[in-house]
């Protein structure tokens, strides 16, 4: 018994120690965030501020475009959201609905997309788009994401797959067609799986850096991502406004951490383990 | 009527994937700049890689960073899967703890890690140097820029974390039981019931993993733009460097085509290694 307990204090003492090496870079870029510069390059580094400087976040908000960055950032995440959800449920409901003839392999194929690295499409896209004239605005982020996303997809038809049929027979014999089948019986009975592809697709578009790198070349149309590292070349030591926006990037997410730790955790989980 | 609503995805597959696809292999045969139309360069693009240092160094960094990264990020995630699957309190606290790191931007954590490693002003040889220990350059010393980085990305180690932990989960605890009555200890029922159990788990992450490492870029862009003597040039960086700020887009296209050969011959040589050692008998028909 007694080992017992003793084993039980070594590991919470693990753990503890692992959760400190987990929190202090929070700890070091908020208290960052609120420093002067004195204390900022101060000999050796203090941990909290001699004195708490909050107007270093009004400063982002007024005399840096953190505010447009936001705003831009909200608009490329709502769309690519509204473009991804519509298109891949109908997608995922096509896969798992349907007798399709070569369903299978092309459902290998989607799964196959997923593991191909973008940078081999990046170039012949960015041509693509260049011809079109979309480079330098919003549309190269966006309109693509209308074609569906293949980890929607597949998250999407393996929850699908577990509706009865029953179900949509019944539907079938109330005189439904195949669209009031997936708006009124699939839909709604999909609302977890819709929730954690909702979610990833917000994480992914907001804290992308790639495509908007790529596709935007005006400060106007900067997301957070591009502002942020735009903002870290041109003031190279100004770390309390580069931590304070790296703060403001990173608190929607933690929120929507807080709000949704089931649907997070599960969505994560479901995707390790079902592939 | 079924393809009708395979409809959008089929044609971005044909757009946006399988077209770029083909596109930049032809495109890896041709000098391109973007702006005129493509030259026929025949195999020059690809001679030129194999005599250019700085291809051979960037592969070399990323090879670095996989091998060591990833093996590394996979035992220190089970390591604490393992911690937490012992019925601990808090359970859904530290079980937070660890995997916020891993939602933070790329951006944001880029340049946290910077500013937290930085050698004169950041905590990390603050640290060190009260209880007596070397403090290196980190991203800005050569030798040290690598496992710099390599830190960055064990923070967010937290979403392997939590899929591990989901695979310990899942594991029938009679497969302990039974192993108990026979006598085994706690080192056996490890690694004859854990490991094998939690192979396909572990199967997922490091195709992840390899996923991940071959292309990363945001962290290495922000936090030392392939410097210090180009000792953390990764290949996806390089690939950028080429395609959009040199305008060698046939030669970026030999590139990224070669990227996705390696990544598919890693994650073929992965599948073969657990097809021979993993354990995937289980009823999970999945």
């Amino acid at each position: 018994m007694k080992k017992k307990t003793l084993n039980k204090v070594w590991i919470y003492l693990l753990l503890i120690a692992g959760a400190v090496f987990f929190i202090i870079p929070f700890f070091w870029m908020f208290s960052t965030s609120l420093k002067s510069y004195d204390d900022v390059f101060a000999f050796p580094p203090v941990w909290w501020p001699s004195e708490v400087l909050w107007s270093n976040y009004a400063e982002l908000l007024t005399e840096l475009p953190f505010l447009r960055y936001t705003l831009n950032t909200v608009f490329v995440t709502g769309m690519t959201l509204l473009g991804f959800m519509l298109s891949s449920s109908i997608v995922a409901f096509g896969f798992s609905y349907f007798r399709i003839p070569g369903k299978k392999i092309l459902f290998r194929i989607l799964l196959v997309t997923l593991m191909i690295p973008p940078q081999v499409t990046m170039i012949p896209q960015f041509v693509l788009f260049n011809r079109l004239g979309w480079v330098g605005t919003f549309l190269p982020l966006i309109v693509p994401t209308f074609f569906g996303g293949a980890f929607s997809i597949f998250l999407l038809k393996q929850f699908f797959d577990t509706v009865p049929r029953e179900y949509s027979d019944a539907a079938k014999l109330d005189g439904a067609n195949e669209w009031r089948i997936f708006l009124k019986v699939y839909l709604p009975l999909s609302k977890p799986a819709l929730a954690t592809s909702a979610l990833f697709i917000f994480i992914w578009t907001w804290t992308d850096f790639l495509n908007p790198l790529i596709y935007l070349n005006d400060d106007r149309m900067y997301t957070l991502s591009i502002g942020l590292q735009q903002l870290s070349t041109s003031r190279t030591t100004a770390w309390p406004q580069l931590m304070g926006g790296s703060v403001l990037m990173t608190l929607p997410i933690i929120v929507l951490f807080f709000l949704a730790q089931k649907t997070f955790i599960q969505g994560i989980q479901v995707g390790g383990i079902k592939s | 009527m079924g393809l009708l609503f395979l409809s959008p995805w089929l044609i971005g597959l044909v757009v946006f994937t399988a077209y770029p696809i083909i596109a930049s292999l032809y495109f890896s045969f041709t000098y391109y700049s973007g702006l005129s139309s493509p030259r026929w360069a025949g195999l020059d693009n690809y001679v030129q890689l194999f005599r250019d240092s700085l291809f051979w160094k960037s592969i070399y960094n990323t090879l670095y960073l996989a091998i060591i990264g990833i093996p590394l990020a996979q035992i220190l995630s089970i390591l604490v899967a393992l911690l937490l699957n012992t019925k601990v309190k808090f359970l859904a606290i530290f079980r937070t703890l660890y995997f916020l790191p891993s939602i933070v931007p790329a951006v944001a954590t880029a340049l946290l890690w910077k500013w937290f490693l930085n050698p004169q002003f950041g905590p990390v040889n603050l640290l060190l140097e009260r209880i007596g220990l070397p403090t290196p350059g980190w991203l800005t010393d050569p030798l040290w820029s690598k496992p710099a980085l390599i830190f960055t990305s064990i923070w967010g180690v937290g979403g392997a974390m939590v899929i591990y932990l989901a695979g310990l989960q899942n594991i029938p605890s009679e497969l302990y039981e039974a192993a108990e009555l026979d006598g085994a200890g706690r080192i056996a029922a490890f690694t004859k019931i854990t490991l094998p159990m939690l192979s396909p788990v572990i199967l997922f992450n490091v195709v992840m993993g390899i996923i991940n490492s071959f292309q990363s870029f945001t962290s290495v862009f922000i936090m030392t733009a392939g410097g210090p003597e180009n000792s953390t040039l990764v290949y996806a960086l390089s690939i950028y460097r080429n395609g959009f700020q040199f305008y060698k887009m046939g030669y970026a296209s030999a590139m990224a085509w070669i990227l996705l050969v390696m990544t598919s011959v890693a994650i073929f040589f992965v599948f073969k290694f657990f097809g021979k050692y993993g354990y995937f008998g289980g009823a999970d028909k999945s």
